[in-house]
Formats: C-alpha cells, structure tokens, sequence
C-alpha cells in the first residue's frame, strides 16, 4: 500500500503517494529529479547522501520516505536556489579548491551547513569532528576543512 | 541496493505496538532511528514483513530530568539529544559522553540510545555507562508495563530479555548518590565513526577517602556487555591509590572473555580493558572530588 505524504524540499511543497520502502534519497532523486543529492553506500557510513530534515542533518540513504510526512528537507540544491547566486559555503569549496571528482561535495556542504548553524565559530578541531561522517574518496580533507573555515568567517561578516 | 518490500505500520500508542507486535509476530520489526534495522534490510540479513514505525509516538521522544528521581530517556530520544542535554551533561556526564561517541553526526541525528540498547551488540557504546550506573528498562507487554534492570536485559548477541509483544518505552537511570563519579572510555581501530573495540564504563562512589562502592562495566568483551563483579570486590572500602587501580585494573582484564574479530584480536582486547579500567577510574575518582 502506498502512502501519502506532504513534505517540503527547499521551500517547495510536493504531494506524493510512496511505496514504504522507498527512502527519502530515491524520492528526492527519482521522483523529484534533486540529483544532488548522492548515494554512495547506502548503510549511513559514507555522507553522500546527508540533507537537513526539519534542521538535522541525517543520510537521506537510511531514511524512510514514509516518515517524511510534514518535514522540511534541505538538499544541496537549496543552499543557492536561484542557481545564479551560491551560497557562501559552495563559494568557499570552489575558491579553496576543495572539490575533486565532487561526489562528496553535496554531503561535505551540509554537513558544514549544520555545523555553522549550530556553531559559528568553529576550531579545526570541531569542523573535523563535524565532517567526521563524510568520506571524500579523493582524500581532500585538508582543503574541505579550509573552505569550511573560510566559509563561516564569512558568514559572520 | 533498494531495500526489500516490506508494510509500513505507525501506530500512535505503545499500547497499540505490543497488540501489533503479538498479531504479527516475528514477521514485524519494530523501529526507532532505523540505522540499524534499515541497514540489516539492506544487507538481506533480516526481511520482515512489516514494520513498526515509533516516531508517531509523541511520548516516546522525551527525556525527562527530576532532580529527586533521576533521569528517563524515552525509545525514540535521538543520540544527539542525549549527548547535547543540559542536565544529563551536568549530572551523568559520561552518559552524554557515549551518545556523543556514538558513530557520526548524521547517525546520531537519527539512532537512539534505547535502539542501541535493544540491538543488543557487546559493543555498544552506550551500554556500560547505562549499567554501571543501575539503569532500568521500562517494558511495556500486552499484559502491562514492568521494569528490569539494565544488567539483567542481555541475553547474548542480539538477544535480549523482551518477550515477543513487549517493547522497551523508556530507559531510567537513577540519580548518581553522592560522593560518586562516572566515566566512560572506549577505544576502536578508526577513531570513533566505528563500533567501540572496547569500552569500560564504570561508577564510584566514595565515603571519605575510601570507595564504598564500585560498579565496573565492560562492553566489547564478552558476548554481552557485562560487570566485572571480582574487579569491582577489589576497589570496595579501599582507598583509590595507584596500586589499587592498577590492582582492579588488571582483574577486570582477566574477568573479561574477548574474542578475535575484525577490530581487535582477543589479546589486544583483554590489554585494553586493563588500560581503559585505569582511565575510567581515574577519571570517575576526579568526578567525585577527589
């Protein structure tokens, strides 16, 4: 039996009827076409797939669709919803050069939105622990940590 | 890598779970963050045919902290409230200290401290802080609601005390008596995103400058988390000197049954147990003002 679901993806409201065992990543991909949102492992180890719900970040992978009901996502589409001007975190990942192949860079973004959020001005130390839950396959940590740091100066300004 | 078909039940009481859950039987899961389960699912280790979804269970959620009773933590409060609570922080600081080690910001963000507990894994991170401490579980069952001690919930890997219609609402940790400090130390192959290799969690509580009372919990060792009863012996009505530590220590290590796995061989383990029994006490022993 499908279930039907009202929830907001980035200031939008969809109306969507979902099998239960769908996730929120094969919604907001398939259903919706936010391909930003990645998935790589699928079992909530790898950080591609992070979004916000309802303010939390979590792995959109682990997540059921169904439980979705009433909540407001954020994706990576929605930190520049015009497409013309980008956030000051995907400003920073691109002047630091903290994007390689760039699978990672949807889930590093807002796994550093909602530590920005929580904690404007963060050590090295505690944006580390924050992306703790990201693997870059490139191994481009030291520029993400980099683009992080200069991204909440900035939105301190 | 979808996940297999399965029917999606979110009923609005606990009540209405366990009648759920004896209907059912084996064929319905129950879930709280998911990050287990889904992950079981995913790997074709468990199939079953429903689902029984608690977030529509509005008190389930909550943590409650009264200053004379101690501390509730309801099945579905997230890991990372618990790490983040003003009072637990304050009055059971190893216990926001696990939920905090407890995997990544995104797992947290979804898993729950009782999920950890009902999973049933020796490692589990939140497990020998909640034991040391004498926590409680609170069962509700078809024919009414119970509480059990914490110690005597596990049964073996992945196996615990609750019977086939009865679900775990809530987690009660009494109040820490006073003179007493609590710790936590762990330790794992890749810093904290991985299951804890080992973890010792462990309460003190002092009359004057001897220990009255002593409870030692090690996780990771055994094939439950489990109470280094011999360990515990040793430190009571002692004062907390270094050859005492050291003493309890070393007999906690040897009361452990380790194996060989993945992310620690057996020797490796019993090696840390003595390690991570000397911080936790020293740590717990700094807690308790001395």
């Amino acid at each position: 039996m499908k279930h039907s679901i009202s929830l907001k993806v980035n200031g939008d409201t969809y109306h969507l009827a979902v099998d239960p065992w769908k996730t929120l990543n094969e919604v907001l991909r398939e259903e919706l076409n936010l391909t930003g949102t990645k998935l790589g492992c699928g079992t909530g180890d790898c950080g591609a797939c992070t979004v916000l719900v309802d303010g939390r970040s979590v792995s959109s992978c682990l997540t059921l669709a169904v439980e979705m009901d009433g909540k407001e996502i954020t994706t990576v589409e929605g930190l520049a919803p015009s497409g013309e001007r980008l956030h000051p975190i995907q400003k920073a990942f691109i002047e630091k050069a903290a994007i390689q192949c760039g699978y990672c860079t949807p889930g590093m973004e807002l796994s550093a939105l909602y530590l920005l959020k929580n904690n404007p001005s963060p050590t090295e130390e505690e944006i580390r622990e924050a992306i703790s839950g990201n693997l870059c396959r490139c191994t481009g940590y030291k520029k993400i940590v980099e683009a992080i740091a200069a991204a909440a100066k900035e939105m301190k300004e | 890598m979808t996940l297999p078909k399965f029917e999606y039940l979110a009923p609005e009481t606990a009540e209405e779970v366990c009648r759920l859950l004896k209907e059912r039987g084996k064929a319905a899961k129950v879930m709280a963050g998911g990050t287990d389960l889904l992950v079981s699912l995913r790997n074709r280790q468990s199939r079953p045919a429903a689902i029984i979804g608690l977030k529509g269970i509005k008190p389930l959620a909550l943590i409650v902290f009264d200053k004379k009773k101690g501390l509730s933590i309801g099945a579905t409060a997230l890991l990372s409230d618990v790490a983040s609570h003003k009072d637990i922080s304050k009055m059971y600081p190893a216990i926001a200290y696990a939920a905090r080690q407890t995997a990544t910001v995104q797992i947290r963000n979804m898993g729950t401290v009782v999920g950890n507990i009902c999973n049933a894994a020796p490692s589990a991170d939140n497990a020998p802080t909640l034991l040391a401490m004498g926590a409680e579980l609170i069962i509700m069952g078809i024919r009414g609601e119970k509480r059990l001690p914490l110690a005597r919930f596990f049964k073996g890997p992945g196996i615990t005390a609750l019977g086939k219609d009865e679900i775990v609402i809530s987690l009660f940790v009494p109040l820490p008596p006073p003179h007493s400090g609590i710790s936590y130390q762990h330790i794992s192959a890749r810093g904290k995103v991985d299951i804890s290799a080992v973890g010792v969690g462990t309460m003190i509580t002092m009359e004057g400058k001897k220990c009255k009372y002593a409870r030692i919990a090690l996780g990771g060792v055994a094939p439950v988390p489990m109470l280094a009863k011999k360990a515990e012996k040793r430190l009571t009505g002692k004062m907390l000197i270094p050859d005492v530590i050291e003493e309890t220590a070393l007999q906690a290590a040897e009361e452990s049954k380790p194996i060989s796995d993945v992310r620690a061989s057996a020797e490796y383990r019993r090696k840390m147990v003595a390690v991570l029994t000397r911080r936790a006490l020293l740590e717990a022993k700094k807690r308790a003002g001395l």
